[in-house]
């Protein structure tokens, strides 16, 4: 297989791919957006609980999708429960670095737990593939529209 | 096979199916020769647009270069030279689609603008509680511009029902039609399931209804002949770019009859008698839907590019793209998983599919990388992917440069998309 494919689909994607975590609809959910991409159509709808600290408490997902954008959806999922607002949309705008910017690296991060950036780190792979980024990114698209109280967000 | 009775009368001169070479067709187009990420080009993507034959490049170069000017203004050489070749192109496009005038040929930049155009000009006219019908495995542009209608003047907008192998269903089309019909827009080739419409019947039952019809021609004019007499369409449109001509030039051809009664779409320059602050005059069909300066070498391209086609012969190309097909509904259909979408028994040389578990936006990076360019998504028909419960598929669309080896070099690289995703 050649090198950039094996970027792209590395075995955790292809796992979150086939086996997406946290595919469900909380019944504690107190804020929610639908994610759309226009270019294949893709859905994804993305629940969130928080706390009255502001804290996210759970975190869920509905939607089909490439791997690429379900792999991406199911773990975000993973990294962002027990995150404040701020901390969720630092780790989108380092994530989005991640996917596009080639000298990205870890230590140009702003968020401060690098762990999670670490294993978001196996889709940067869409670097190599533009049109791909936008499936890398929807999910993350719709939660901060969730964050800002809803609706629903493009890609475009 | 592409074998509805319209894409079925010969050719005055083409030339027999046996002399088709398609290695010689090959050498005509240059974009061929190219590689993708190391691999030869295997370029399965003319249903969204097609490749150029140097016969289109050049005529398009040596106008820029030896003989550009604006058409229907100069009192000079170049633009009384161009202006004549730019009409005759219209002339080629009446014989092309066998119209009985010239003067029945609209330049548009696309069958998008065409519906649009039909959509004002004449929907404009139509009232609320009147009726259009389309199918369901419309592409957008043939959906919204009536929606749009609706909007405006509150017609029912009806949607004809096709069946599970994606052919069009005649008896639920015919029970749709009431005295309230006023016109009828459907596609001839369905650009996702290749499926090609009864169209000379829906026509006729149309007729008896008293409606008009519209038909989206972007996929049949390129894989056969089309008779818009025999057919007796109304309306007929098609565009340049699908036809190895350029992009941004198509054409609508309209009844002249209809035409004449109908008023401009769009206002400008090109399209008037006479101008005065108190009232302008338009000028007669086709010129009266042709605001503004046209793409006058666009036109030129279009032009070349129908006489490479007829050069060619549309019989052998028909004949050609039938085998394509044959071999690739066969060669395709042996790979594990992989279903086809559109299995209608009248079909154009396009093949829509999906593989189990596997998303076509995975499939199109893989095979991209093999050299393979196919189109993935919804392919501008949302309601007839929901009709499908699908998201998206993948579609492999061939055309006259394509060869049964380039389908295997398809069915290989699915092999990889399925090894990757184990």
């Amino acid at each position: 297989m050649q090198d950039v494919l094996r970027d792209l689909y590395q075995e955790v994607i292809l796992d979150h791919g086939k086996h997406p975590r946290n595919l469900r609809h909380p019944a504690g959910a107190n804020r929610s957006a639908r994610g759309y991409n226009p270019l294949c159509g893709d859905q994804v709808t993305v629940y969130l609980e928080i706390d009255d600290r502001g804290r996210i408490r759970d975190v869920a997902f509905e939607g089909k999708g490439c791997a690429i954008s379900v792999a991406s959806a199911s773990m975000m999922t993973e990294v962002l429960r027990g995150r404040t607002e701020v901390e969720a949309r630092q780790l989108f705008d380092d994530f989005h670095r991640l996917c596009t910017e080639t000298d990205f690296t870890l230590d140009q991060a702003a968020t401060e737990d690098q762990e999670a950036l670490e294993r978001l780190q196996v889709l940067s792979g869409v670097r190599a593939f533009p049109v791909r980024v936008k499936c890398a990114t929807l999910a993350w698209h719709a939660m901060t529209s969730a964050l800002d109280g809803g609706g629903s967000a493009t890609t475009e | 096979m592409a074998t509805a009775e319209t894409l079925r009368t010969p050719a005055a001169g083409s030339n027999s199916v046996q002399a088709f070479d398609v290695d010689r067709v090959r050498a005509d187009f240059p974009i061929l020769k190219e590689h993708v990420h190391g691999k030869p080009l295997v370029y399965l993507d003319s249903g969204a647009s097609a490749q150029k034959p140097t016969a289109v490049l050049d005529a398009m170069d040596a106008v820029y270069r030896h003989g550009y000017a604006n058409v229907h203004r100069g009192a000079y050489y170049f633009s009384q030279h161009l202006t004549d070749r730019y009409e005759g192109v219209r002339a080629t496009i009446a014989t092309f689609l066998n119209a009985a005038s010239d003067q029945e040929i609209v330049f548009t930049r696309s069958i998008t603008e065409a519906i649009n155009l039909v959509a004002h000009s004449y929907g404009n006219r139509l009232a609320a509680g009147d009726e259009v019908i389309i199918s369901e495995m419309e592409h957008h542009a043939n959906i919204v511009p009536w929606q749009l209608l609706r909007d405006r003047v509150g017609i029912d907008l009806k949607v004809a029902p096709i069946a599970d192998d994606g052919s069009f269903r005649l008896d639920a089309y015919a029970a749709l039609l009431t005295p309230k019909t006023r016109l009828v827009a459907i596609t001839h080739t369905s650009n996702v399931l290749g499926t090609v419409t009864p169209l000379k019947e829906i026509i006729r039952l149309a007729h008896k209804a008293g409606a008009r019809v519209l038909v989206d021609g972007a996929q049949s004019v390129v894989h056969g002949k089309v008779d818009v007499r025999d057919l007796d369409a109304d309306f007929y449109a098609f565009t340049g770019h699908k036809l190895y001509g350029p992009t941004a030039i198509g054409a609508l051809y309209g009844k002249a009859e209809l035409l004449q009664d109908m008023p401009p779409f769009m206002g400008g320059g090109d399209m008037i008698r006479s101008v005065s602050f108190a009232g302008t005059s338009y000028a007669d069909p086709p010129h009266r839907f042709e605001a503004g300066t046209p793409p006058i070498v666009e036109a030129i391209g279009l032009g070349a590019a129908i006489d490479y086609v007829n050069g060619i012969g549309q019989d052998a190309i028909a004949a050609h793209e039938a085998g394509l097909l044959a071999y690739a509904t066969e060669r395709l259909g042996q790979v594990e998983g992989l279903r086809i979408i559109g299995t209608a028994k009248e079909k154009a040389s396009i093949v829509s599919f999906t593989l189990d578990g596997i998303h076509p936006h995975d499939i199109g990076t893989i095979v991209d990388r093999e050299g393979v360019a196919i189109r993935v998504g919804h392919h501008c028909a949302q309601p007839l992917m929901q009709r499908f419960g699908l998201p998206a598929t993948a579609r492999a669309s061939m055309g006259l440069y394509n060869t049964p080896q380039e389908i295997d070099v398809l069915a290989k690289a699915l092999i990889k998309v399925q090894e990757i995703f184990g």
